[in-house]
C-alpha cells in the first residue's frame, strides 16, 4: 500500500520514553568503560575481584539511590525477571507455609500479571484481581478486605508503583503498611516510578521492588530486584548461586554498572526533570484538548506520572491514530499489549471501566530526558487532522 | 504482507519505485496458531514475523490489520454455506473479492493511501488485468471478480515476473523468505481436511449416492459436502457400476441430501449458466455473443467459448466439452490473455 503525501523529513518527535528511554551519558560511560575488559566477578584472580569491585560499586551506588542497602539488591535480567522472581518465588515460599492467594491489581504490567496468572493454572495459587477506580488506582481498603476475607491464607500481594499505560501513582506506602497488618508479603513493580517519582525502598515499606534499567537511561537487558533482608523467594533460575543464590548466572558488569550510573544520575536530577517533563506534559495536555474537544484523558488527572499523558480519542482506532501519527513523524504507542500483533484492548482501561471500543481508541504519550517542546509542538500540529481521518476511517 | 515471498518483494519493488508505502499483515484467525509446520501462506504467528522482517528489510513501517472477525464472516462462513448448499467455493477469490479489495482497500483509502498492492501474479495494464507471463502461477483467475473501481486501487507488481525471477530477487534483496515454500491448499483450514472442517460445522448427515443410469443406490455418504462435481476418489461406492466403468459425482442435491454420480461421459458439459457477473475488463458487457475464452477453475484448462449476456445471466456455449465444472466457482473468461469478465457458475449441461 501507499500513500502520495510526503512523508516526515525532520527527525521524528519520540514520545514513547515509556517504552524505552535513550540512555543517559553517564550510564554509556560507565557502561562502555567495562567492555573490553575481563573478568567474571565470582572468579578468585585479580580480574575477578576487579570486575567484583565494579559490580558491588555498582549495587552500593544503586542501593544508595533507591533507599535500600546493598545486600538488598538482586540483579536480574531486565523488569520482567524482576517481576517473575518475586511473584513466582514469593508464592513457592509462601505455599511452603499453606498459603496459596495471590493478590495482585487489575491493572498490573503483564510482566506481574501473567505470572500471577500462571501460578493460578498450573501451581495451585488461587489469584485474585484488586479492583481500581475510573483513574486506576487501588485504594488501601480494597487490599485490605481482600486480605481479611482470609488472611492467613494469603501468599504475597502485589501492586505497582505508577502504571505504566495511564500513568496513575499508586499510594503503594499505606498499601505495603495494610499488608505488613496481616504480616503478608508486599511487591511492587516500580519500573516506571524510579527516575519520574521519589523512590525510597525502606521508606515505602515494601519487602520487594522491581525496577529496570533501560527504563531510567540505563541499558537494557538489566533490572534489579530489591529484596529487603529476610524475604526469601524460592530462585526461578538455578545455577552458580550468585546473588544471595536467589538468582544464579553471571553477572553482566558492564550492564549492572550502566544501570547503576543511569539510576544514580536519575535519581539526583529527578526533582528538576519531573519538574520540566509535568511543565511539558501539561502543556501537551492542554494544547492536545484545544485540537481535539472531545478527546478524554485517562488515568488521575494530578497524581501521574509527569511525563506521561494518556487519551482516549472517541470514535477511532488507536492503531489507525498510530500509524498516521508514525507517518508524520510522531512516535508513540496504544499502551496495549500486543500478542500476535493484533491489539487487544487495554486490561488497565478495562478495569478501569472503560468500554472495548473507548478501550481501543487510546493513545500514550509518554516524554523523557530528552523530549523538548519543539516534540510536543510536533504532535499539536498534526493531531487535529490525524484524528478526523482516523475517524473517518472508523473503527474496523 | 502474508510472510511470503511474493508479496515481500512486490513491496520492495513499489518502495524503489518511489511511493510511499505501508507494509500492512492481515490478522485472520482471532487464534493464530503458532508455528504450524510447513507454509500454507498468511495465518500464523510465524508468517506475521517473516513479513514483519521484510518490511524491516525494505525499509517500510509494517502494521498488522486484524481482521479476523471480517474474515470469518465474508469468507468462512460463505465458504460453510456454499458447501451446504452444494456448491463449492474458492475462498481465496471470496477473500480477494470482500477483504484484500474491499476491507483493506476502504480502510486504506479512508487513512489517506491510493492504492493496495499484492504479490498476485497478474499484470494490470490501464486498469486493465491480464494473464502474468508466468503461466504456471498465473492468479488472474482469483482476482476475476474484481471490478473495475477495484482494480483502479490495485497494483500487482510481480505480473512480469517468473516466479523464478521473483525467488531469485528476493535472495539478492536479502529477504529471508526467498526459500519459503510456496502457499496451497485453504489457509484458515490448518490440517488441510477440509472434509473435515465442514463436517464439524455442518455436521455428519447420511444420505444417498445414487446411480444416474440405473437410478440405484449404490451408496451411503455422510453429508452432500464432501463432494464436489467431478470427484472421483472416496466415493466408498459399495458395488461395481454395470459398465463397469469408474463413477464421478455428476450432482449434489443438499435438499434431499443426494449425491448422484455416473459415468465420465456424462459428466461433460457443453453450456454453463452463470449469475452476478463483473464486467472489468476492455469491452463492454456481453450483449451481443461473444467469442473468447473461459476458465472454469483455479488452474484449470482454458476453453474456447461463445459468451453472451441476457438479463443478468450469463450463458457460455463450449466449443469443447469441459468436465468437472462446479457450482460456485467462477467462470472466468478472457480475451488472449485479458481478462473480460466473471460471474459465478450457477449450473452446467
Amino acid at each position: 500500500m501507499y500513500w502520495k503525501e510526503g512523508s516526515a523529513a525532520l527527525e521524528p518527535a519520540y514520545l514513547d520514553h515509556a517504552a524505552t528511554t535513550p540512555m543517559l551519558p553517564e550510564a554509556i560511560e560507565a557502561m562502555t568503560a567495562q567492555l573490553g575488559r575481563v573478568g567474571n566477578a565470582s572468579s578468585l584472580h585479580a580480574a575477578g575481584r576487579r570486575t567484583r569491585r565494579v559490580v558491588e560499586e555498582a549495587r552500593e551506588a544503586l542501593a544508595d539511590a533507591l533507599g535500600a542497602r546493598p545486600s538488598e539488591v538482586v540483579f536480574t535480567s531486565g523488569g520482567t525477571e524482576a517481576d517473575n522472581l518475586a511473584i513466582k518465588g514469593l508464592y513457592w515460599a509462601r505455599r511452603a507455609t499453606g498459603a496459596t492467594r495471590v493478590l495482585v491489581s487489575a491493572v498490573e504490567h503483564h510482566a506481574a500479571l501473567d505470572p500471577a496468572h500462571w501460578l493460578g493454572d498450573r501451581q495451585g495459587a488461587s489469584v485474585e484481581l484488586l479492583d481500581v477506580d475510573e483513574f486506576g488506582r487501588v485504594h488501601p481498603d480494597t487490599l485490605r478486605a481482600a486480605i481479611e476475607r482470609d488472611p492467613g491464607n494469603v501468599a504475597l500481594a502485589s501492586v505497582m508503583w505508577a502504571n505504566n499505560e495511564v500513568g496513575t501513582v499508586q499510594p503503594v506506602h499505606a498499601l505495603a503498611a495494610v499488608a505488613h497488618e496481616h504480616g503478608v508479603p508486599f511487591h511492587t513493580d516500580a519500573v516506571q516510578a524510579v527516575g519520574q517519582l521519589p523512590v525510597s525502598f525502606s521508606a515505602a515499606g515494601v519487602d520487594a521492588l522491581t525496577l529496570s534499567g533501560h527504563k531510567v537511561g540505563g541499558p537494557m537487558g538489566v533490572g534489579a530486584l530489591l529484596l529487603a533482608r529476610g524475604v526469601d523467594p524460592v530462585p526461578v533460575l538455578h545455577g552458580g548461586g550468585q546473588e544471595r543464590d536467589v538468582r544464579s548466572g553471571t553477572l553482566d558488569a558492564p550492564a549492572v554498572a550502566g544501570m547503576a550510573a543511569a539510576v544514580r544520575a536519575a535519581v539526583i536530577g529527578r526533582e528538576e526533570h519531573a519538574k520540566r517533563l509535568a511543565a511539558l506534559r501539561d502543556d501537551l495536555i492542554r494544547r492536545v484538548r484545544a485540537a481535539v474537544p472531545d478527546v478524554v484523558l485517562n488515568g488521575d488527572p494530578v497524581d501521574r506520572l509527569p511525563g506521561n499523558a494518556h487519551f482516549c480519542f472517541p470514535g477511532c482506532e488507536g492503531d489507525a491514530l498510530l500509524m498516521l501519527l508514525d507517518a508524520k513523524g510522531v512516535e508513540c504507542s496504544t499502551g496495549s499489549a500486543c500478542s500476535a500483533g493484533v491489539a487487544q484492548p487495554s486490561h488497565v482501561l478495562l478495569a478501569m471501566g472503560a468500554d472495548a471500543a473507548t478501550a481501543r481508541g487510546s493513545l500514550r504519550f509518554t516524554l523523557g530526558h530528552t523530549s523538548t517542546q519543539s516534540d510536543v509542538d510536533r504532535l499539536v500540529e498534526v493531531i487535529a487532522p490525524v484524528v478526523e481521518r482516523a475517524r473517518r476511517a472508523g473503527l474496523s | 504482507m502474508s510472510g511470503g515471498v511474493d508479496s515481500a518483494v512486490a513491496a520492495a519493488r513499489i518502495a524503489e519505485a518511489g511511493h510511499d508505502v505501508t507494509g500492512v499483515h492481515l490478522a485472520l484467525s482471532a487464534n493464530p496458531q503458532s508455528y504450524r509446520t510447513g507454509a500454507r501462506g498468511c495465518c500464523t504467528v510465524e508468517d506475521s514475523r517473516d513479513a514483519r522482517r521484510a518490511a524491516d528489510v525494505i525499509g517500510i513501517p509494517f502494521y498488522i490489520w486484524d481482521m479476523a472477525e471480517r474474515f470469518h464472516r465474508e469468507v468462512v462462513e460463505d465458504f460453510v454455506n456454499e458447501y451446504a448448499a452444494g456448491r463449492t467455493p474458492n475462498p481465496c477469490l471470496r477473500c480477494n473479492e470482500k477483504i484484500k479489495f474491499e476491507a483493506v482497500l476502504d480502510r486504506a483509502l479512508a487513512l489517506g493511501f491510493d492504492a493496495v498492492a499484492t504479490g498476485h501474479h497478474a499484470r494490470l495494464d490501464d486498469g486493465v488485468l491480464r494473464r502474468s507471463v508466468d503461466e504456471g502461477k498465473d492468479q488472474s483467475y482469483v482476482l476475476g471478480v474484481l471490478t473495475r473501481e477495484q482494480l483502479s486501487h490495485a497494483i500487482f507488481p510481480l505480473g512480469g515476473s517468473t516466479k523464478a525471477e521473483v525467488r531469485a530477487e528476493a535472495a539478492e534483496r536479502g529477504l529471508a523468505v526467498a526459500d519459503k515454500p510456496d502457499s496451497h491448499d485453504i489457509c484458515f483450514i490448518a490440517d488441510g481436511d477440509t472434509r473435515g472442517f465442514l463436517a464439524e460445522r455442518l455436521g455428519a448427515a447420511e444420505g444417498p449416492i445414487i446411480d444416474a443410469l440405473s437410478g440405484e443406490v449404490v451408496g451411503n455418504h455422510q453429508g452432500t459436502f464432501g463432494f464436489t462435481v467431478g470427484q472421483r476418489k472416496g466415493l466408498h461406492i459399495d458395488r461395481p457400476a454395470a459398465d463397469g466403468r469408474p463413477r464421478y459425482v455428476l450432482s449434489i442435491e443438499p435438499v434431499s441430501n443426494t449425491v448422484t454420480v455416473g459415468p465420465r461421459s456424462a459428466l461433460e458439459v457443453t453450456s454453463v449458466t452463470c449469475e452476478r457477473p463483473v464486467w472489468n475488463g476492455p469491452v463492454a458487457e456481453l450483449r451481443e455473443q461473444r467469442s473468447c475464452m473461459v476458465q472454469l477453475r483455479a488452474h484449470g484448462e482454458v476453453y474456447g467459448c461463445r459468451a453472451q449476456l441476457s438479463g443478468e445471466t450469463l450463458h457460455i456455449e463450449l466449443d469443447s466439452p469441459a468436465t468437472g465444472v462446479a457450482g460456485g466457482q467462477a467462470a472466468v473468461l478472457y480475451d488472449g490473455d485479458t481478462v473480460i469478465g466473471s460471474a459465478t457458475i450457477a449450473s452446467a449441461a
